[in-house]
């Protein structure tokens, strides 16, 4: 989970994102910073986020991410 | 058919007193129809690309659908005796079965697509690359209406269906209506199969209220293209058919005249779309959000023909960049280059394909290439300059000021504009030697010398076109400010809705710039 | 729970009842905007206020001529009343196409059952509808009916559309910005330009030659337009009405001996007069160095007159014809038309003997 806020912090470090459940609904993150989450998941986790993975729900805080992680993870 | 023309009103009034006079479950029965006869009254050779997009949807998606059945009834009846490993595989080999349908469907469609969209541009490529003038003919091919809106929304719903976001649907004529459904087969937009199936087949009961708001959206609709976009592109193709008399100043105007052009036909035409949706009690999804308050071109893009723009990201960008290639190819040039190049790797390839499909689906010239590379190149750059804004707007503060937010908004417009001039002039390099002039040409004073008058505008076509561009800010600017639009506002008091409607038509009459007119000069062959 | 109801069926009566008035807000509105709009043709171009003009005439027409402006220009119906005491009418208007002839004589019909229809042959020369404007200045002063439905069905050409007629606003929306003080003048009442149909012009211009007439590569008049002429004489069969067909003794545009021809031929099978006054324009006594005003395309009053003292004496002579000067609540009637055109003859000259030309009257008359 400190990975993932430390790749995120690099992204926009004035969000809050242990509160924040509205990443994608207020457009705090775009598809730019999706890629980027994605490429850094696959780097620094070794888990490939597949494209139909990329939907809201999963994006929208940071625990929803890290809760596909695992999930992707465990599969 | 144009949304202008009798026609299509005729048609439309026709399916508003029939479609509420059917009983509700064939009320999706009769849009089908009248979809039909739609393409059929546009030209009934139509009928065959869209009939043929649809039979290979449905059946692709049915295939899909009948092999998910099969597979869990497999899978629940073999649930004790399969190791989770066999299950694995069996789903594995269940999902690249699926993807088979998927793209012998895509093949098809978008070869049908590029086939009568593309073929004479690629005969002339190739002439010029040979450069033996005619060498190969072009042929005469028939471009069906709306053929790239339909084929990439159909398309949407094998994508999803395969994915498994989207349950397949077994009634081909349901599928048949979701690709016809006729008032967007014009201008778009694209939508998804779970967004408008909510309530495309549902065939709401009656409700004044939603009727009249619906009305009042297409009323607004005609009123931006017929006052202002199809008054004004008169003057657009008068300034840019004479790119030799036509330069400096008159580039700048024909750049804005354009802007507002595009603006308010497409945006128009997509307010008729939704609102005759509204009427029958259909939503389809919105597809613009004010893009001309957009502090930078990213942000323009998102509220800019948006169904576009989140097809391309969720059938284009995300599967391109996330592709296990693609971040193998980002793994191997983070150990080469570093993080910084390596993190860009997939954005960066994906987004400059992305550009390119949209350049290409645009149309088939070599303006619109250019036109999705340079989107590309300035997306690019607004994104490496972003750390670089960022200490700028931290330093003075600007940020919050109001009118720094006015700068970042017409600075947005004008770059906007500026790419877009590749929509208008003949060719690539005309383009840039036109818009070259406007820096360093500067005839201001032809802008007084009656020049503008010339351009098959008069002076009262100029003062309606600047009431209406107030009108159509003025109405802008509530919604970004309330963040509702005008329309809900009014909602519940019938007789000022009324009454703002019946005035809103009276204006779209008179001031439209439609018909071939009364033209008294004709009495000049006097004939009596 | 009652009183809910109650509440609920109130205020859905309202809204029906809010909604009918901005209706009507929206009928009327359209309907002034549509009065405004429209063109008068009270100057300058009066033709196109000539087809409606009919409606407001009140005395029995015993003739009636159709055709274009060989006609309407060329025959003055109140020298007919003056010297033969018949009330006729020129449903007459500007390029008036052979299917427009045939039904506006079906709407006259509506009204009234002359003894004779006289029909002047050269529009039979047009198959196809022409120009829309024209169309316009012909149709839209017809009163609705089939016959008008009809007319405007036969008459429209490809770029045209039934819905422009039954709301012309959609034509004319454009005029909003050449609106003139007429447009408000006249927005609901009109003046009268023609003595039962005649178009006066006093002013005299003489014949000039005409260049020499083009070679046609088919002489045969279409079968459209014939078609029409067929159902202009049935029609006058059915009802007792005797058809004559006349060729004005203008000679430009040029009328073929081809096309001549082939009127003999009609009129001998169907057993119908025909009259071509270009060959007895001795006769009539027709100058053309005094009696046109155009060059020799069109006649002048005084050509006019003797062109209706001509036609009038073959009338009296060939057809139990009324002398309405002996029937007293017609002539009272014919009076006031008899000083409208005594009344406009005199401007004219007025203007004519100021100026050495017409100014307020024709085509390029300026509307203020």
């Amino acid at each position: 989970m400190d990975e993932l806020l430390e790749i995120l912090n690099e992204l926009h470090s004035d969000v809050d994102y242990g509160t924040c459940e509205t990443l994608i609904d207020d457009k705090i993150l775009d598809s730019f910073d999706i890629i980027t989450i994605v490429t850094e998941v696959n780097e620094r986790f070794d888990v490939k986020i597949p494209a139909t993975e990329l939907v809201p729900e999963n994006f929208n805080s940071a625990k929803a991410l890290w809760a596909l992680i695992e999930r992707l993870d465990e599969a | 058919m144009l949304f202008t023309s009798y026609k299509f009103i005729e048609l439309v009034l026709c399916l508003f007193a029939a479609y509420y006079i059917v009983p509700r479950r064939v009320r999706w029965p009769l849009l089908l129809v009248f979809s039909y006869v739609f393409y059929w009254l546009c030209d009934p050779k139509y009928l065959i690309f869209i009939g043929t997009t649809t039979v290979t949807a449905w059946g692709a998606t049915v295939l899909m659908g009948r092999a998910d059945a099969k597979a869990e009834a497999y899978l629940k009846a073999n649930k004790e005796n399969m190791t989770k490993d066999e299950r694995k595989a069996y789903k594995k080999r269940l999902a690249s079965r699926k993807k088979l349908f998927m793209v012998l469907c895509l093949l098809l469609n978008l070869g049908i697509l590029a086939v009568t969209k593309y073929t004479n541009f690629v005969i002339a490529n190739i002439n010029t690359f040979l450069s033996k003038g005619n060498a190969i003919r072009a042929v005469d091919l028939i471009i069906p209406m709306g053929i790239s809106f339909y084929t990439f929304q159909t398309m949407s719903y094998v994508i999803d269906c395969a994915r498994g976001t989207c349950r397949p649907e077994k009634n081909p004529f349901k599928v048949a209506l979701f690709v016809s459904f006729f008032p967007q087969l014009v201008q778009g937009p694209i939508s998804r199969w779970n967004d408008l199936s909510k309530t495309l087949f549902e065939g709401k009961p009656f409700n004044a209220s939603d009727f009249g708001s619906g009305l009042m959206r297409i009323l607004w609709g005609y009123f931006k293209k017929v006052v202002i976009a199809d008054r004004i592109i008169t003057g657009v193709t008068m300034l840019i058919s004479y790119p030799q008399i036509y330069t400096g100043v008159f580039v700048f105007c024909a750049m804005m005249f354009y802007a507002f052009e595009l603006y308010c036909d497409f945006t128009g035409g997509i307010d008729i779309t939704i609102g005759i949706a509204e009427c029958l009690g259909i939503k389809v999804t919105e597809n613009f959000n004010l893009p001309y308050f957009s502090k930078n071109i990213k942000e323009y893009w998102n509220r800019w023909h948006i169904t576009m723009g989140t097809w391309f990201t969720d059938y284009i960008f995300y599967p391109l960049s996330v592709s296990p290639k693609m971040l193998d190819l980002s793994k191997r040039s983070r150990q080469k280059f570093g993080n910084g190049v390596g993190k860009r790797i997939p954005v960066y390839t994906s987004c400059f394909l992305v550009w390119l499909t949209t350049g290409i689906w645009h149309g088939a010239a070599w303006n619109f290439i250019v036109w999705g590379l340079m989107n590309f190149v300035v997306i690019m750059a607004s994104q490496e300059l972003e750390p670089l804004y960022a200490k700028f707007h931290g330093r003075f503060g600007l940020k919050e000021k109001s009118g720094y937010k006015v700068f970042e908004i017409i600075r947005t417009i004008l770059l906007m504009s500026m790419i877009r001039m590749f929509d208008c002039y003949r060719d690539v390099p005309l383009t840039f030697k036109m818009v070259g002039t406007m820096f360093y040409k500067f005839n201001f004073n032809r802008l007084t010398d009656g020049s503008l008058l010339k351009l098959g505008l008069s002076a009262s076509d100029y003062y309606v076109l600047l009431a209406g561009l107030v009108i159509v800010f003025s109405v802008s600017l509530y919604k970004a400010r309330k963040g509702t639009d005008i329309r809900s506002a009014l909602r519940g008091k019938t007789a000022l809705a009324g009454f703002v409607m019946a005035v809103l038509f009276a204006v779209i009459i008179v001031f439209g710039a439609y018909g071939d007119g009364y033209d008294s000069s004709q009495f000049i062959y006097n004939q009596f | 729970m009652e009183g809910n109801t109650l509440k609920r069926k109130h205020s859905r009566i309202r809204t029906a009842a809010v909604i009918a008035l901005v209706v009507a807000f929206l009928f009327a509105l359209m309907w002034f905007l549509q009065c405004l709009l429209m063109p008068k043709y009270m100057k300058g171009i009066i033709e196109g206020a000539m087809t409606a003009e009919y409606y407001d005439s009140k005395e029995p027409h015993e003739v009636i001529f159709i055709g274009d402006c060989e006609v309407y220009e060329n025959i003055s119906t109140a020298e007919l009343y003056r010297k033969y005491g018949i009330s006729s009418y020129i449903r007459g208007s500007a390029q008036q196409l052979a299917w427009q002839s045939y039904y506006l004589l079906e709407d006259t019909l509506r009204y009234e059952k002359p003894k004779v229809v006289i029909f002047n042959v050269l529009a039979l020369k047009y198959d196809k509808p022409q120009k829309d404007t024209y169309n316009r200045m012909t149709l839209d002063g017809m009163r609705w009916s089939s016959s008008k439905v009809d007319a405007i069905k036969a008459s429209m050409t490809e770029d045209e559309s039934f819905i422009e007629y039954l709301f012309p606003i959609l034509k004319y929306h454009s005029r909003w910005n050449e609106l003139t003080s007429d447009d408000w003048k006249y927005l609901f009442s009109h003046d009268r330009v023609t003595t039962n149909g005649y178009y006066m012009r006093v002013d005299i211009r003489p014949q000039k030659e005409f260049p020499p007439a083009p070679r046609l590569t088919d002489y045969t008049l279409g079968e459209n337009a014939m078609s029409y002429l067929r159902k202009m004489a049935s029609l006058c069969r059915e009802n007792d009405i005797e058809l004559v067909l006349i060729k004005a003794p203008t000679e430009y545009p040029y009328w073929y001996d081809e096309w001549d021809a082939q009127i003999v031929d009609f009129a001998r099978k169907w057993g119908l007069t025909y009259i071509n006054y270009q060959d007895l324009k001795d006769e009539v006594g027709l100058d053309m160095t005094t009696d046109t005003y155009d060059e020799g395309l069109h006649l002048n009053i005084y050509g006019a007159e003797k062109m209706a003292d001509h036609i009038g004496a073959f009338l009296v002579e060939n057809y139990d014809l009324t002398d309405y000067r002996e029937v007293p609540e017609v002539a009272a009637l014919w009076e006031e038309n008899l000083r409208f055109y005594d009344d406009l003859r005199a401007a004219q000259q007025k203007e004519l003997d100021e100026y050495g030309e017409l100014r307020s009257w024709g085509i390029g008359a300026v509307e203020n």
